[in-house]
């Protein structure tokens, strides 16, 4: 596996895929750094470039590289090797070298601004981390798709319309539910309906850093006092494990038993 | 159990005769024990030397104009029963003591030093602790209060006063206290002409300032921190707000300054930072804010539909979450010629304002506004979306509600 895992990312890191999207990073946060004066400013610009890039570069490209390195698979295949290895191996690979291209397109002009001096740190912190958490997931969600689907165009519409529906028709969604029925109290269920799309959960990790003033209305205070605890940012982050899970699980299942 | 208590007030009663400390009458030279028997034997205008030790005599009234100089310290305690300190005479002045535990009352107010029909007497120096009212001034012309530090113990709104509270005053000089946990941190009412500077009011339960049918007063240069809201001002005409600093004030109905049937007044050179809202405006009339920066609050200005002939100009707007919300599809106020931070216009001529029109207030604004839970969806993109469509056409934000001077660069 680690060999595979190796040689995907080798691989990747060379392409010039990972190498554009690096640099789309590198100029987006250098530029808003230098352009705007305030840092918190330019986290706040930078993630929503992430919220909206980052799942749909890791769905279109885990779809694209699955589909493109078939051939590969199938040699793979013909070898004295167990299918999980081959396919964890190229999952992790490709997520790799997408993390690689984020942190280091985010990280270098953070870095040369002084991040870890600044009091912007801990914003900084939580954006690169809920990019790789998106990542992850967006990938792993990629590859099942991938793997489901022999034929390519469907595929593609498939991540599309994932990408899509999680980026936002979903809080289209939330909007018409919470505008419906306005006179029904729904902090409770927006709040359980946020914890089921990963965009929305790193969007909410981001503005309790960010917006604070603004969360600490009657409705903020609510998502604060469950995001803001303990509790919360346990409920976060097992979620965010299991979005990444349950995707390499089906992923897995699906690797072992399929007909190539 | 009421057998007991009354046993134990019985107790109290007596108690306030044990007493230490010394008092000296500088023109006599006459030493005293007692406060209370050296003011009954004072002259008018008379100097008591106060010495460092614990005064635990009930209330003390004061009838004639003296000084009360308190040296080392002495405790004024009011073995939270009584009043304190009781002046109804004219020119009094009262510095350096600590004054201690005021008795909470539902029936009066009762205050660590209250005056009563005072004219020019100066309230300095001292230190109140575990106050109900700190320093009360009813009816009173050309006092100062300066340089005290009042602190109370509020739980609820209920049972607790206020630092400093001023009722029928005129002339009055509010300077460099420092006043924490009461209900509201200083309260005019019916107080014209007054000058409130350079106090720092914070941790109150309800208003770091609370003018009420106060007229022409000016305050500047005032901190007001984590308060239920920083100041308000309510029925007031030909107010001054210069120079202070407005920070921290969170709460779902928490604000900044908060403005209500207000009329002519000045807002200026002010600092607004971390509100939930930094001003909230209802009936204000024909007042001017000018000069402030509002940095990173939720909301920098809620401005009611029945605000009208406002004018907002030359303000910074930095990094807020909104920059403006109202509810009304009309707009009466000018909104010309300020910095905004999210601005993304162009100036093709270089004269410093941008070419495009900036419109502050965004559709989201409405919607959290109508459905307080669509916080939730604060900076998504489907939000960020529905801004833009109605940016290019707007049906629901008051289309007449434009910076069309909006500036390129933040004012220094």
């Amino acid at each position: 596996m680690l060999k595979i895992l190796k040689f995907t990312l080798y691989d990747l890191l060379r392409s010039r895929w990972t190498i554009a999207y690096f640099l789309l990073y590198l100029i987006c946060a250098g530029s808003l750094l230098y352009f705007s004066a305030d840092p918190g400013k330019a986290v706040i610009s930078l993630m929503n470039i992430l919220l909206i890039l980052c799942p749909l570069v890791s769905i279109m490209f885990g779809v694209l590289y699955f589909y493109s390195s078939r051939d590969f698979v199938e040699l793979l295949l013909a070898q004295p090797l167990p299918r999980n290895s081959i396919f964890t191996g190229q999952y992790l690979g490709v997520t790799l070298s997408l993390v690689t291209g984020l942190s280091l397109g985010l990280g270098i002009p953070f870095l040369f601004y002084g991040i870890f001096v600044s009091p912007e740190l801990m914003n900084f912190g939580t954006l690169l981390l809920s990019g790789i958490m998106l990542t992850f997931i967006f990938t792993g969600i990629a590859f099942l798709i991938a793997i489901k689907n022999e034929n390519r165009i469907r595929g593609f519409g498939l991540a599309l319309i994932v990408w899509l529906f999680m980026g936002i028709i979903y809080d289209g969604l939330i909007l018409i539910i919470l505008l419906i029925f306005e006179d029904y109290p729904l902090e409770n269920f927006v709040l359980g309906m946020t914890l089921f799309n990963p965009v929305d959960l790193s969007r909410i990790l981001l503005i309790l850093q960010l917006d604070i003033s603004a969360l600490l209305g009657f409705s903020g205070a609510v998502f604060k006092k469950l995001f803001g605890s303990s509790l919360g940012m346990l409920l976060v982050t097992v979620l965010s494990i299991l979005w990444v899970l349950v995707p390499y699980l089906f992923l897995r299942r699906s690797a072992s038993r399929k007909d190539f | 159990m009421n057998k007991f208590i009354t046993i134990l007030s019985g107790i109290l009663l007596i108690l306030p005769f044990a007493v230490s400390g010394q008092i000296v009458n500088q023109r006599t030279g006459t030493q005293y024990r007692q406060l209370k028997s050296a003011i009954q034997m004072a002259g008018d205008h008379d100097v008591l030397l106060v010495k460092g030790g614990f005064y635990e005599e009930g209330n003390i009234t004061v009838r004639k104009p003296l000084t009360l100089r308190g040296t080392g310290g002495p405790v004024l305690d009011g073995s939270n029963q009584n009043e304190i300190l009781t002046i109804k005479a004219d020119s009094v002045l009262v510095e350096g003591f600590i004054i201690q535990n005021v008795g909470v009352s539902y029936m009066k107010d009762q205050a660590g030093i209250r005056l009563y029909g005072s004219r020019g007497s100066v309230i300095r120096n001292n230190k109140l602790k575990n106050t109900f009212f700190g320093i009360l001034l009813e009816k009173s012309v050309h006092c100062k209060v300066e340089n005290n530090e009042i602190t109370g113990n509020a739980a609820s709104e209920v049972s607790s006063g206020n630092a400093i509270h001023l009722w029928y005053c005129d002339s009055m000089l509010i300077r460099a206290n420092e006043v924490r946990r009461h209900r509201d941190g200083i309260y005019l009412e019916f107080v014209n002409a007054s000058m409130i500077q350079e106090n720092v009011s914070e941790n109150n339960l309800r208003y770091g300032l609370h003018f009420m049918f106060s007229d022409d007063d000016t305050y500047l240069k005032n901190t007001f921190r984590n308060n239920g809201a920083g100041v308000a001002v309510m029925f007031s005409n030909h107010i001054t707000m210069d120079q202070n600093l407005f920070a921290n004030n969170w709460g779902a109905s928490s604000y900044g300054l908060l403005l209500k049937e207000i009329t002519d007044s000045k807002i200026t050179d002010n600092k607004f930072q971390q509100n939930t809202s930094a001003i909230y405006a209802e009936g204000a009339n024909r007042c001017l804010v000018t000069g402030n920066d509002f940095i990173r609050n939720g909301w920098a200005m809620k401005i009611s539909g029945n605000c009208e002939n406002n004018t907002f100009t030359q303000n910074n707007f930095l990094s807020n979450t909104f920059d403006l919300s109202t509810n009304s599809k009309q707009n009466y106020n000018s909104y010309n010629g300020n910095y905004w931070s999210e601005y993304t216009g162009y100036d093709l001529n270089r004269d410093g304002t941008g070419d495009v029109p900036y419109q502050p207030v965004k559709l989201y604004s409405y919607i959290v506004d109508r459905s307080d839970a669509s916080i939730i969806l604060l900076r998504s993109f489907f939000i960020d979306l529905l801004n833009y469509a109605e940016k290019v056409a707007p049906a629901i934000t008051p289309a007449s509600l434009v910076d069309s001077s909006p500036l390129m660069k933040p004012i220094p």
